[in-house]
């Protein structure tokens, strides 16, 4: 992709690579990780987690004035057999194992939740199916709190899927045991009004792999906070994100991979497409590899396609490492822009506007999509990014 | 016969302190089976011609007609032109990110065929072109022109016109930035498509040397937004040894 020279306006891509520095990940942050939302000031936006993300129109989930409606979320899990679903109250000892919330709409979610589902994969346990999980919003305020748990050598394939209009703050917990598998793919395909901010947190556990694919198209604000750690050495996590940000859409993808332990691996590839006025979209992909973390393996990626003037994005790869003795670690972070003149290549071969577009388009997210690994999922998003398409000509 | 009339041709572009006129009349017509140089200055309206034929939107057409067999090329879109059977080897062809050579080809190939080429021949058909223009089959899972050399391009471009099979090529300095063996090759690769007489050339370019390897059958001079003189191809020898002083008011145009 073009680089430097073909940057929209107003867009940024900064990457850093910090050797044995001082960590910028924690200095980041306003407050200590905490489970207590009264640990954390109301933000205003000038904090470094909170520069790009439009407060105004985060519903209060920010300052503690949005307050959960009786009609916010309806829930529905669908498991094979062999998975337990529960719902639990506070005091459940399963939950906030995998991370405490880092900033204060997570916290706010963990301090506000009444109910928690808890869904548990037997130990050895190999799905067949799927478990789906549907989020639909009722139009209400809620909070938000799942485990998904899977016991040693258990593998899993859990589709989450957010619909409707809410005002959603969340966190989610993936627990994964030694040895287990699981892939995550969460879907917010929320009506335009939604807002949606949630905190991922997964622990992986020692030979464990863990997939997570984000794919955000809907909402007003979508926020979501991927975070890996592991529980034990020679765990793999990939994070695989999809956006298709349109006009005054703001959708906002922040991921953190501690490598807190040996021998582990991480894959980091986010690939967005933007069109429309005022649509916004951020990433940010931290990864840290502490001094204990030998042998470690990352590679992350953010790749932007803009595909018309006045969107926006922001790109931030950020790299901390601590130790040299790792097998590799990288990142890569552009934005292009499908501009009049690969448009007029492309036409003076004799191939339509509206086809040349999707041409582009579905070239970008082609790779991404074929290491989902999931059939109906892929063709779900293909036909999804088509109807994004469509709906912009 | 297909024939490409360019009548009275003016094209002005967008500059700071209004338009300014680039082609000032340009007549020139250009029948299959026929090749046309067009040689010039820099800066004498050359790509102009070229890129206002495939309907570059920079272009503003301010007067005159060009037709394909009477139809109104001016009237039609970018992609309608092509599929008229314009073709256009750009100068600085672009990257399309996320695009490969194989997808882009075989979707172009569709648009100007009118259907999808079928998949045994068609892959026959890419390999052979690629293999005469002595290009990699690695080639064909790159994305289009990201990262290519400009020997690369060229040669990307020169396939296109070899499977797509216009009735007017328009070649847009070809020539420039390639080395002897590149130059020989496109020329091959040009001449391959011209022996099928099926395709009326338009042949743009700055030097001589191409000429050597890609015969014309008329040679025209452009000056200063219009041809200021036709002739056979010993008109080419005749600026190879004069070069274009004696063309330019202003004198020593010629970069």
């Amino acid at each position: 992709m073009a680089e430097a020279q073909n940057i929209p306006a107003g867009s940024t891509t900064a990457g850093s690579i910090a050797v044995a520095a001082e960590s910028t990940v924690a200095t980041r942050m306003s407050a200590p990780p905490s489970f207590d939302v009264a640990d954390f000031p109301v933000p205003h936006g000038r904090e470094e987690e909170w520069r790009f993300t439009p407060l105004a129109r985060l519903r209060g989930l920010h300052d503690g004035t949005a307050v959960a409606s009786g009609e916010g979320v309806k829930v529905e899990v669908q498991a094979p057999e062999g998975v337990t679903v529960e719902t639990v109250g506070r005091d459940d000892e399963r939950l906030g194992k995998a991370g405490k919330p880092v900033d204060r709409v997570a916290a706010q979610a963990y301090s506000s939740f009444e109910k928690a589902s808890v869904v548990t994969v037997a130990k050895e346990a190999v799905l067949t199916e799927p478990i789906r999980i549907a989020v639909h919003g009722e139009g209400g305020v809620a909070f938000g709190h799942q485990v998904i748990e899977l016991g040693a050598f258990a593998e899993a394939v859990v589709v989450i899927d957010h619909t409707g209009d809410a005002v959603l703050a969340a966190s989610v917990d993936y627990v994964l045991g030694d040895g287990a598998k699981l892939t995550v793919v969460s879907v917010q395909d929320w009506d335009e009004k939604a807002v949606h901010v949630a905190q991922h947190n997964a622990l992986v556990g020692r030979d464990a792999s863990f997939k997570s694919v984000v794919v955000t198209f809907g909402g007003d604000v979508v926020r979501i906070h991927p975070r890996v750690e592991y529980a034990g050495p020679g765990g793999e996590a990939e994070l695989f994100g999809l956006y298709f940000t349109d006009a005054g859409q703001h959708q906002e993808h922040r991921l953190l991979v501690t490598h807190n332990l040996p021998h582990c691996k991480s894959n980091v590839a986010y690939k967005g497409a933007l069109q429309g006025q005022d649509a916004h979209a951020v990433w940010i992909g931290d990864v840290l590899i502490q001094a204990a973390a030998e042998g470690t393996d990352t590679y992350e990626l953010n790749r932007n396609l803009v595909l018309t003037d006045g969107a926006r994005v922001d790109s931030v790869p950020n790299l901390e490492i601590e130790t040299g003795e790792i097998a590799g670690a990288g990142h890569a972070s552009a934005t292009g822009r499908f501009d009049d003149e690969q448009l007029f290549y492309l036409m003076s071969r004799g191939i339509p506007q509206s086809e040349a577009r999707r041409l582009v388009v579905r070239g970008f997210f082609a790779e991404l999509v074929q290491q989902i690994g999931l059939p109906d999922v892929q063709e779900r998003l293909l036909a999804k990014i088509e109807a994004e398409l469509e709906a912009s000509v | 016969m297909a024939t490409l009339e360019i009548r009275n041709l003016h094209v002005s572009v967008e500059a700071e302190n209004g338009p300014r006129e680039i082609l000032k009349g340009v007549d020139l017509t250009i029948k299959q089976g026929e090749t046309h140089a067009v040689m010039g200055p820099n800066g004498s309206g050359k790509s102009t011609l070229a890129y206002s034929l495939a309907g570059h939107p920079k272009y503003t057409v301010t007067g005159g007609t060009v037709t394909l067999d009477g139809e109104d090329v001016l009237e039609m879109s970018v992609d309608e032109r092509a599929r008229a059977g314009v073709f256009l080897a750009m100068q600085y062809p672009v990257e399309v990110p996320g695009v490969s050579v194989s997808n882009f080809l075989r979707t172009s190939a569709t648009a100007i065929r009118g259907e999808a080429p079928k998949l045994r021949t068609w892959v026959k058909e890419v390999k052979s072109a690629m293999e005469q223009l002595q290009m990699d089959p690695a080639f064909a899972e790159r994305n289009v022109n990201e990262g290519f050399s400009g020997g690369e391009k060229k040669r990307h471009e020169i396939l296109q016109l070899e499977l797509l099979k216009p009735k007017i090529a328009i070649l847009d300095e070809t020539d420039s930035g390639l080395d002897v063996d590149a130059l020989r090759q496109v020329s091959e690769g040009v001449n391959r498509v011209r022996e099928t007489g099926e395709v009326g050339t338009l042949l743009i370019t700055h030097y001589t040397r191409i000429l050597r390897y890609i015969k014309p059958d008329f040679v025209h001079v452009f000056s200063e937004g219009r041809i200021v003189e036709s002739g056979g191809a010993e008109l080419a020898d005749k600026l190879e040894n004069e070069g274009y002083e004696a063309y330019s008011t202003k004198g020593g145009a010629s970069a």
